[in-house]
């Protein structure tokens, strides 16, 4: 399952590259994310709570950056388990690039998610939309904290 | 009114049942019982790296956490693989082995890789959340058609082949093909399934430290093969130290056959802690771990000559048996599916290679009809193609090919004989009983209200009865095909059975009391059923294969014989005559050419009370046991028509009409035939229209809850004609053939022919099961698309 979508930001590509590598940012953006620390510089340890379909379940895991090519993009990927829900894994690829005036930036992501255990057992049905909205809020939450 | 056989007396059992009095597995306690919850893998193909049992270990109310190496330490072996065949090559099949928790490595989502036993299910299952277990995941092997380029599932097992096996005379079937004048070619998909028993799989373990002795209560349809292969082969100890109970079970259909891991690991822990270990699936468990069915994939060619009669087929088929060989999957594919393959038709020369292949899924094995429904539809899918090119009614086209009425015994090109049949008269009049000769007219009529209506049908044939032990034996079967039965007369005259078929929802208690009933003359309610004890009944095979009757009932009436010819000579002796003058009718003991008698009561008291009685020649008592193993398979074999409405607009498939005519023999209880008829239709209207299987390409079962897996309902189903023939078996003193399957056989080919014949004015010619709403539209849109360019 892949979804992509893009956003148009007013502002420099720098300060949005710095804010994707910055926990707080991340933090702050990441829906339900309760703990984010950075344990090794492309790599950190998270607990986030989700609610898919029937389940709310709650997830420790690791999120990583990779394929890092600042200010362009690069990946975070994230993954976690939920105890007796399984488990979820997902990856967006983020590109950034200026835009034609020069002074805004434009955000684009392409996400992956699997998952695994109960919860493909009983919400399958469910996660494209859970990703979609997840994906969705998180850069909406991301573009918002940087407009502040 | 008559009790005997051939009356459709009301099951004894029900009230119990729709009483809700009926007593399982999961319903017996006993003192000091704790629970066993698993931890199952959520990912489909893993090294284990590591497992930390330390938090769940000291979480509340936990007894013991146990993981592989326990179980290896102790030596306790897995299940075993209960029939095998040889390869092309000569080689053996591979039987990887299949630990009862995962040894470094978990092949399927579900499979076990701890056992958490706790005071209550919920502290179990609690606990098994604690435990941590860190995977190296390796790539899933979820699809059949590649799963031969797949990672590697078990160690040295090459292309994840179990096996590869033939039947027939492949030269000849290509010369065949050659010489043909026209060859139909077909491939079909078998949708996997997921065997859904009302009852979910249950084991109460329970060990006696004095005596070193175990009881297990489980959900099995063969107690007595479950106590074979745990005591001898996996845990082996005496077998006389395990007593295996299967109480009430609610269905099976093939899933309860097999040894699972989880009542062996409950024995065994058992013994570890000395507590009684109950587990109970839930229903999630149940879609994950029972063995699944069907799940072949098959390539058909079909030689006929200038006068559209068959001179030849052949059939390659891959079949996916999932991550562990499950106890008789591989006679599935091979031995009950490709000796079917004649059908009801007279076919010269057949050749069919099946490779049987291991995925990263769940174990697949034997569900209603196992390996024939298979056959069936793949044959009858192929014949109605086949009519439809040589522009024949699809009718008259088998009825062309029939194996004539005059040709028994006939011995098909795939080994097996066909001892009686006559298919015509099941054909006929099913075709009566649908109005086939005025359907045309009915589908004008719909097409005037926008709907598509189509007819289809599907000629079955089955080998029932599993099985004669010298065949099973010589094509790789492990295990005899026999049944027995005791009976029991008391002082009274009332009667006990014993017998080694087991019950789990097809009325025995009635049927076999029928069976006494017409023999002994006593009524029925004077006879109780005994069966799945393995210390209260003779050691006994078991119920699948529709097989209860033809064998199970057979062995009753052997003993009833011994039962009758003794009871003769008690009554010679009361009545002062010579054995051979005795004639016993209707419960009464009669001399020839005199007024003497005696009642059955009478004679039964004698044997108990022998104050007169001639013990110097007779013992007393009145208690006979029988074996038998039948010569032959029976062949229950029929025709169902279907007939149907689509609706274009949305792809909706109405089953508007549904005519089986079945030949099972002599029937002992219409009553309780038609229900078994109707059981099986909806069952194979599920596989046809509603359920399947899927698996995502990381493995992940993705139907496993009734969200997603959909499992017919009244309202999906017609109100069924049922009719039957009577070509009485040759070889059971009997006649009966055996009718648990045929319905899931039959159906779903005749469903899918009548909507292809729906819908073949708009080009459409072929269609995949389940034969959804959604892949209905999209073939019709499809065909339109193609009809347009």
């Amino acid at each position: 399952m892949e979804i992509k979508e893009s956003y148009d930001l007013p502002l420099p590509i720098e300060t949005v590259w710095q804010a994707l590598n910055d926990e707080g940012f991340l933090k702050n953006s990441i829906p339900g994310c309760e703990k984010l620390e950075r344990i090794s510089p492309n790599e950190l340890s998270a607990e986030v709570k989700l609610k898919i379909g029937p389940m709310s379940t709650r997830f420790k895991g690791k999120v990583n950056l990779s394929d890092l090519n600042p200010p362009n993009g690069y990946t975070i990927s994230g993954s976690g388990t939920g105890g007796i829900a399984g488990a979820a894994s997902g990856s967006a690829k983020v590109f950034l690039s200026k835009m034609e005036d020069g002074e805004g930036t434009i955000l684009s992501y392409q996400v992956k998610a699997e998952v695994k255990g109960k919860i493909a057992q009983l919400g399958s049905r469910l996660i494209h939309s859970t990703a979609k909205k997840l994906a969705k809020k998180f850069f909406s939450n991301f573009v918002q904290e940087l407009s502040k | 009114m008559s009790e005997g056989i051939g009356a459709s007396v009301k099951r004894k059992e029900d009230k119990k049942f729709l009483t809700g009095k009926g007593k399982y597995t999961d319903d017996i306690n006993r003192p000091g019982q704790v629970y066993a919850h698993f931890v199952r893998s959520d990912v489909a193909h893993a090294n284990i790296k590591s497992i930390n049992t330390k938090a769940a270990s000291q979480a509340a109310g936990v007894v013991a956490v146990y993981i592989g190496e326990d179980v290896a330490a102790d030596g306790i072996g897995g299940p075993i693989c209960g029939w095998v065949v040889p390869n092309r090559d000569g080689s053996a099949t591979h039987e990887p082995p299949h630990p009862l928790l995962a040894q470094g490595k978990v092949r399927f989502v579900g499979d076990a890789i701890a056992v958490v036993i706790a005071e209550s299910v919920e502290q179990a299952k609690s606990a098994s959340e604690l435990v941590e277990v860190d995977y190296e995941e390796l790539p899933a092997v979820a699809n059949l058609e590649t799963a031969s380029s797949g990672a590697e599932i078990h160690e040295g097992m090459k292309e994840n082949r179990y096996f590869d096996w033939e039947l027939g005379d492949e030269a000849a079937t290509d010369k065949a093909l050659q010489s043909a004048a026209k060859v139909v070619k077909l491939s079909v998909r078998n949708n996997r399934l997921i065997p859904n028993a009302m009852e979910p799989r249950s084991a109460l373990a329970e060990y006696d430290d004095l005596g070193g002795s175990y009881t297990l209560h489980t959900t099995s349809q063969n107690p007595h093969l479950a106590r074979l292969i745990l005591a001898a082969f996996m845990f082996q100890i005496p077998e006389s130290k395990l007593r295996v109970i299967a109480p009430d079970v609610g269905g099976g259909f093939g899933s309860k056959i097999y040894v699972y891991i989880e009542e062996a690991v409950c024995i065994w822990s058992s013994k570890k802690i000395n507590r009684p270990v109950k587990w109970t699936a839930d229903r999630t468990q149940s879609f994950l771990t029972d063995a699944h069915g069907r799940d072949h994939i098959n390539n058909v060619q079909l030689a006929l000559d200038e006068s559209n009669k068959i001179i030849g087929l052949r059939v390659d088929t891959v079949c996916n048996l999932g991550s562990y060989l499950s106890a008789f999957a591989v006679a599935v594919p091979t031995y009950l599916h490709g000796t079917l393959l004649s059908g009801l038709y007279d076919i010269p020369t057949i050749y069919t290679n099946v490779k049987g292949m291991a995925t990263t899924t769940a174990p697949v094995d034997a569900y209603r009809g196992a390996g024939r429904p298979e056959a069936t539809y793949l044959l009858e899918r192929t014949m109605d193609a086949a009519a439809r090119e040589v522009g024949m009614d699809q009718a008259e086209f088998r009825r062309l090919n029939f194996i004539p009425k005059d040709a028994f015994p006939y011995q098909t090109a795939v080994a097996l004989q066909y001892d009686t049949g006559d298919y015509e008269p099941n054909l006929d009049k099913a075709m009566e009983m649908i109005d086939y000769k005025s359907f045309e007219a009915r589908r004008s009529e719909a097409s005037k209200r926008g709907k598509y209506r189509g007819i289809g049908v599907s000629s079955y044939i089955e080998a029932c009865g599993l099985a004669p032990s010298a065949v099973a034996g010589a094509l790789g079967g492990r295990v005899g095909g026999w049944e027995s039965a005791s009976v029991r007369v008391d002082p009274t005259g009332t009667v006990t059975v014993f017998s080694g078929a087991h019950s789990h929802g097809q009325g025995h208690a009635t049927t076999f009391s029928q069976i006494v009933s017409e023999r002994l003359g006593i009524p029925n309610a004077n006879v109780e059923f005994v069966h799945g004890d393995s210390d209260k009944t003779p050691f006994g095979m078991g119920t699948y294969g529709s097989r209860s009757l033809a064998v199970g009932g057979v062995a009753l009436s052997k003993a009833l014989d011994k039962v009758v010819e003794k009871s003769k000579k008690i009554a010679a002796h009361l009545m002062e005559a010579s054995a051979e003058d005795v004639e016993f009718k209707d419960g009464k003991f009669t001399v020839a050419g005199t007024d003497k008698e005696t009642a059955f009561g009478d004679v039964a008291l004698a044997a108990y009370v022998p104050h007169n009685y001639p013990l110097e020649t007779l013992e007393p008592g009145l208690e006979e046991t029988a074996f038998y193993d039948p010569m032959n398979f029976t062949y229950p074999a029929g025709t169902h028509i279907a007939e149907v409405e689509v609706d274009p607009a949305t792809g909706v498939v109405e089953i508007v009409d549904w005519a089986a005519c079945d030949d099972f023999g002599n029937l002992i209880n219409p009553m309780i035939v038609e229900g078994q008829v109707h059981g099986g239709i909806a069952q194979g209207i599920g596989q046809a229209l509603l359920e399947n299987a899927h698996y995502d390409e990381n493995g992940q079962l993705l139907t496993a809850s009734y969200m997603d897996y959909c499992m017919p309902r009244a309202d999906d189903l017609p109100s069924f004609k049922v009719e039957c023939t009577n070509t009485p078996c040759t070889h059971n003193d009997l006649g009966v053939k055996g009718c648990g399957e045929a319905g899931a056989i039959a159906s779903p080919p005749a469903l899918i022919n009548a909507i292809i014949n729906a819908l073949s004015p708009l080009g459409v010619s072929d269609m995949s099961m389940p034969a959804t709403p959604e892949t209905v539209w999209r073939a019709i849109q499809n065909a339109q698309a193609r009809a347009a360019e």
